[in-house]
C-alpha cells in the first residue's frame, strides 16, 4: 500500500509540474485535447457506478443507491459539496436503520 | 507591456475569494480522511496522500478502488489518470502565472482545480498569481488539517457502513463530476463509461473496471470530430466559489 501511495503521490506532482513546464503546443492536437478532457469524465462516472452498485466482484443494490439519489437532488439544488456528501451518508445510514 | 499594479481593494477581494474557497474545500477534507481510513488505508498513509498527492479526486479514487477490493496499484493508476487533468490546467496557467525555477516547482504542488478556477479569469499576472497562491495555500493547509481530523475520526468509527461512509464516496465522485456534465458529449461518455465499468465488475478483478472505462474516453475522443476547448474549472465550479 505504501508503494502505491508514494508512486501515485510523486506521479501526480510530476503531472502538475509537467503542465507548468511544457510548451503549450504539446496539447495542440485536437484529438489529444479531446481525449484528455474526456478522461476525468469517464473515470469519475465509472467510479460513481462502481462505488454505488457493486461490492467486490458482484453487482449489488443497497442503501448506497438512496444516498446517491439524495446527492443528485442536492446537486440539482446547487447545495454545497459538504451537504451533498454528508447528506448522502446520513440518508444511507438512516435507510439501514429501518 | 506593463501591467497596472493591483489596487488594495482588488487585492483584498482576491484574497477573500481565495480564503472562502480554501475553507469550503478544506472542510470536506474531513470526508476524505474518514473515507480513506474506512477504505483500509492507515491514518499515516491517508495524511501522506493529502500532503504529497494533494489533488482531491485522485485521492478519493485511490481510496475508492482500494475500498472496492482493488489492488493498491490499480488505485494508483486510476489516481494518476485523473491527475492528468492537472497537466491540462498547468498548460493553460503557465503563460498567465509566468513563474520560473523553484517558484514554478513550488507552485506546481498547489496546481489543482480550485487554484486554477480562482486565477484563470484574472486579467493580470499579479492578479492571477495572488488568486492562485491564496487559494492554493489556503486549500493545502485546511485540507491537510481536515484530513488528519477525519482520519482519526474514521478510525474511531470503525465499520464504514455505520454512518453510511460507504455511500459518501459515490456522492463525492458525483459532485466532482457534476460541473462537467453541462456538455452533451460528456454526459454520453459518462453514461457509457458507467455501463462499461458495471458490465466488467463480475468479470475482472476489482479496480480494473474503472481503468477500462477510461477506454471510453479514448474511443470517443479519437472518433469525435470538431474542436473541444480545454475545460478548465471556473469560480462557479468549486466549493466556496461564486454560486
Amino acid at each position: 500500500m505504501w508503494t502505491a501511495v508514494i508512486v501515485a503521490g510523486v506521479g501526480c506532482y510530476l503531472l502538475k509540474l509537467a503542465g507548468l513546464s511544457l510548451p503549450e503546443k504539446v496539447l495542440s492536437h485536437p484529438t489529444v485535447e479531446r481525449v484528455a478532457d474526456l478522461i476525468p469524465v469517464a473515470l469519475l462516472a465509472a467510479l460513481v457506478a462502481v462505488q454505488v452498485f457493486s461490492g467486490g466482484t458482484s453487482l449489488t443494490l443497497d442503501a448506497r443507491v438512496l444516498g446517491l439519489a439524495f446527492a443528485v437532488v442536492a446537486l440539482l439544488l446547487r447545495m454545497p459539496f459538504l451537504v451533498v456528501v454528508v447528506g448522502a451518508s446520513v440518508v444511507a445510514a438512516l435507510a439501514r436503520l429501518v | 507591456m506593463t501591467e497596472p499594479a493591483l489596487t488594495p481593494s482588488e487585492r483584498s477581494g482576491i484574497v477573500r475569494d481565495g480564503l472562502a474557497v480554501g475553507i469550503a474545500t478544506g472542510a470536506y477534507g474531513v470526508g476524505f480522511g474518514a473515507v480513506s481510513v474506512a477504505s483500509g488505508l492507515s491514518v499515516a498513509q491517508t495524511c501522506v496522500l493529502s500532503l504529497l498527492m494533494f489533488t482531491g479526486a485522485s485521492q478519493f479514487a485511490l481510496a475508492g478502488v482500494v475500498a472496492a477490493g482493488g489492488a493498491p496499484m490499480s488505485g494508483a493508476a486510476t489516481a494518476l489518470l485523473l491527475g492528468t487533468r492537472n497537466t491540462l490546467y498547468g498548460l493553460r496557467m503557465a503563460p498567465l502565472l509566468k513563474w520560473r525555477g523553484w517558484r514554478r516547482a513550488a507552485a506546481a504542488h498547489v496546481l489543482i482545480d480550485e487554484s486554477t478556477a480562482m486565477s484563470v479569469n484574472r486579467d493580470t499576472t499579479a492578479g492571477a498569481r495572488l488568486g492562485f497562491l491564496t487559494t492554493g495555500v489556503a486549500v493545502f493547509v485546511l485540507w491537510n488539517v481536515a484530513t488528519a481530523v477525519g482520519a482519526f475520526a474514521g478510525e474511531a468509527v470503525g465499520d464504514p457502513r455505520t454512518f453510511g461512509l460507504d455511500a459518501a464516496v459515490g456522492a463525492a465522485f458525483l459532485a466532482l463530476l457534476w460541473p462537467r456534465l453541462k456538455d452533451r458529449r460528456n454526459v454520453l461518455v459518462g453514461v457509457l463509461a458507467a455501463a462499461v465499468a458495471l458490465s466488467m465488475v463480475p468479470l475482472t478483478a476489482p479496480g480494473v473496471p474503472v481503468l477500462a472505462a477510461g477506454g471510453v474516453a479514448l474511443l470517443v475522443g479519437v472518433l469525435a470530430k470538431g474542436d473541444d476547448p480545454t475545460e478548465v474549472p471556473g469560480p462557479d465550479d468549486v466549493a466556496g466559489g461564486h454560486r
